[in-house]
């Protein structure tokens, strides 16, 4: 057990430092801005452009760039100052953190909740009316657009811009810490907006998975021995259905914690996917280093733990 | 696949569900309708996609919504362009660019893939640690980071990749490729160790006759079943990426383009937003019927997906 923690961790680490790696190659090799350009201001003049590379450290080849940017973070874990603003990368990865997870986290309450209920439903009473419902909403809903389902939400729920006035709109977001009951108010549309987006795809998958498992024949012997329908069905047929499930739900959540760009767009949210994004259209590599290191660090992690729980449960599952 | 019964059954199987039928009449349907488009356009008398039409601008310079009377039956944009013009024009580039990029990633991730499965060695090490790593890294925020690049400024490797729908062709092939790969090494894994190949190589057969003859024609419906779900899939990218202001670049007309210049404007301009969103979703929601129908047709289980979130 030691030697297979030491091994993956070693693997995480490994796989985190490829990932600046590819990022910085990216980055660096394909610049879309000239980074001097943005602290320089309007019509700067060559000598004010080579003094800023100097300062950033830019005029260096690029192999000693990279080195003294790993050697920052993982000696000092320090992801250097953002070459726009006058602003360190952690601390603007602090400031917009909090958005971004919860946003996710209570998305995916509601997504895994509901597809649990709807995937499982219609696996039980296949070909119902409820079945074939449940089986036309989600193809719509893994086919529209989540920026387009969050249009269409801000025109029907919400107040000033939309028809209904139930909900605050685009730009409402405020930190909990603030006013945590506007907080709450702000994020119900994007809650539901995502997990309708994504709770579709899972409720499809659970349904498809237990549908396969019901027809083993080990259910029947359970169901042979007398056994409850609810025993069968939480003891037998979902641990085994649920496997696939989990694997994805992991893999989104780490995903999404990492920056929802489109949703964190269309509802204006100060998030870690805006972050992001205004980092990439502005070429600020050090912030486009670091919160791509965010996301990169939330999938690791979350491997491991979906990893962890497979053990849990499937019991033949052992970690090698 | 070989010989007409599996075939036969394939598309017995396949004819049998009235919703794979309907998918399938949308997409023939909105492949005409992208082909033809100035002669739809022409015959439903709407003015090109590019003409601004100050007219169907109100006194205080805002749009004006779908009207019969105005020849704007789907409304105008904020520029005064027809909105029914460009969302028939936006299919071609929906189109284009995920027809393309699927096929270029298929072709790269088999070719790449079958190779690394089938002779193993230093190839499948280099192949598998890259599919590896790719899975560890976020595709869309790869394909945000690429795009960048790519569609901002002059183009990106070296010049080579123009800002445009080829950059995002290039952009899309280059963050799926992996996907497939790995899903095609994985079953040529399994397919190496089978009789039927161990006979061809006992007769003598080369190994470009094996993979070509051997392995192929099984991997057919592995590589059917994850293109149907690619499609949809690279629509999503495009739009989403042309959302963002990454993808296809203006004057081409885009869906995910449409939609952000229709969100300032969402609660006055509600048609903007409306008919480019509705395409969006009947395009993907055809392709995932058709999908669907593969997959069951083939019995064959879900392919992954790259999330669009």
């Amino acid at each position: 057990m030691p030697a297979y923690i030491a091994r993956r961790l070693l693997w995480m680490v490994a796989v985190l430092v490829a990932v600046t790696f590819i990022t910085f190659i990216i980055f660096y090799l394909l610049p879309a801005v000239e980074p001097a350009a943005l602290r320089a201001g309007k019509t700067p003049s060559p000598a004010l452009l080579a003094h800023i590379r100097q300062t950033l450290g830019l005029q260096r080849p690029w192999y000693d760039q990279y080195l003294h940017f790993l050697d920052r973070l993982l000696f000092h874990l320090d992801l250097g100052y953002s070459y726009q603003y006058d602003i360190s990368v952690r601390s603007a990865l602090a400031e917009r953190l909090p958005a971004t997870i919860s946003l996710t986290l209570g998305a995916a309450l509601l997504w895994l909740a509901g597809a649990l209920a709807l995937g499982t439903l219609a696996a039980l009473r296949r070909h119902s009316l409820l079945d074939r419902l449940v089986g036309a909403l989600t193809l719509l809903g893994i086919s529209a657009p989540v920026y387009w389902l969050a249009l269409l939400a801000l025109f029907l729920f919400a107040d000033v811009t939309g028809k209904l006035h139930l909900l605050p709109g685009a730009g409402s977001y405020v930190p909990i810490s603030e006013e945590p009951l506007q907080w709450l108010e702000s994020l119900v549309l994007p809650w539901l907006v995502l997990a309708i987006s994504l709770g579709a795809f899972y409720a499809r998958l659970l349904r498809a998975n237990l549908t396969e498992v019901l027809a083993e024949p080990y259910i029947r012997t359970a169901r042979a021995k007398g056994i409850s329908q609810a025993q069968v069905l939480l003891r037998h047929a979902l641990r085994p259905a649920l496997t696939p499930f989990l694997t994805a739900a992991g893999m989104d959540i780490a995903l999404l914690l990492g920056g929802a760009i489109l949703t964190e767009t269309a509802f204006n949210i100060p998030g870690i996917g805006r972050l992001l994004y205004e980092a990439v259209l502005n070429g600020d590599l050090p912030m486009i280093q670091g919160t791509v290191l965010v996301g990169a660090i939330f999938i690791v992690v979350m491997n491991a733990i979906v990893d962890l729980l497979y053990v849990w449960l499937d019991p033949r599952v052992r970690l090698a | 696949m070989a010989g007409s019964a599996p075939r036969a059954s394939f598309w017995r199987r396949f004819a049998a569900r009235r919703s794979t039928l309907l998918g399938l009449a949308f997409i023939l349907l909105l492949v005409a309708v992208a082909a033809a488009a100035p002669i739809v356009v022409s015959v439903v008398g709407a003015p090109g996609p590019d003409r601004p039409d100050y007219a169907a601008l109100s006194s205080f310079g805002t749009p004006t919504g779908p009207s019969l009377a105005g020849g704007h039956i789907f409304g105008v944009d904020p520029l005064g362009r027809d909105v029914f013009s460009r969302v028939i024009y936006g299919a071609r580039a929906s189109l284009e660019v995920a027809l393309l990029a699927t096929a270029l990633a298929l072709l790269i991730g088999v070719l790449l893939g079958a190779a690394a499965g089938y002779f193993g060695g230093v190839l499948d090490t280099v192949i598998s640690r890259l599919t590896d790593l790719f899975l560890a890294f976020p595709a869309f925020l790869l394909a945000i980071g690429l795009a960048s690049a790519c569609e901002l400024g002059k183009g990106c490797v070296g010049g080579l990749v123009h800002p445009g729908t080829g950059a995002v062709v290039f952009v899309i092939v280059l963050v799926t490729w992996t996907y497939v790969a790995r899903l095609v090494r994985g079953q040529v894994l399994a397919l190496r160790e089978l009789e039927f190949i161990e006979a061809a190589r006992a007769i003598g057969c080369s190994h470009l006759r094996i993979i070509v003859r051997e392995l192929l024609p099984n991997l057919a419906a592995p590589v059917a079943v994850y293109a149907t779900y690619a499609i949809p899939q690279n629509i999503l990218l495009e739009a989403a990426l042309s959302y963002l202001g990454l993808g296809v670049q203006p004057p081409t007309p885009s869906w995910g383009q449409m939609l952000a210049e229709a969100t300032p404007i969402f609660n006055s301009a509600w048609w903007y937003m409306a008919f480019p969103g509705a395409a969006l979703l009947l395009t993907v929601l055809a392709f995932n019927l058709l999908g669907e129908g593969v997959q069951a047709a083939l019995a064959r289980p879900v392919a992954q997906r790259v999330r669009i979130a």
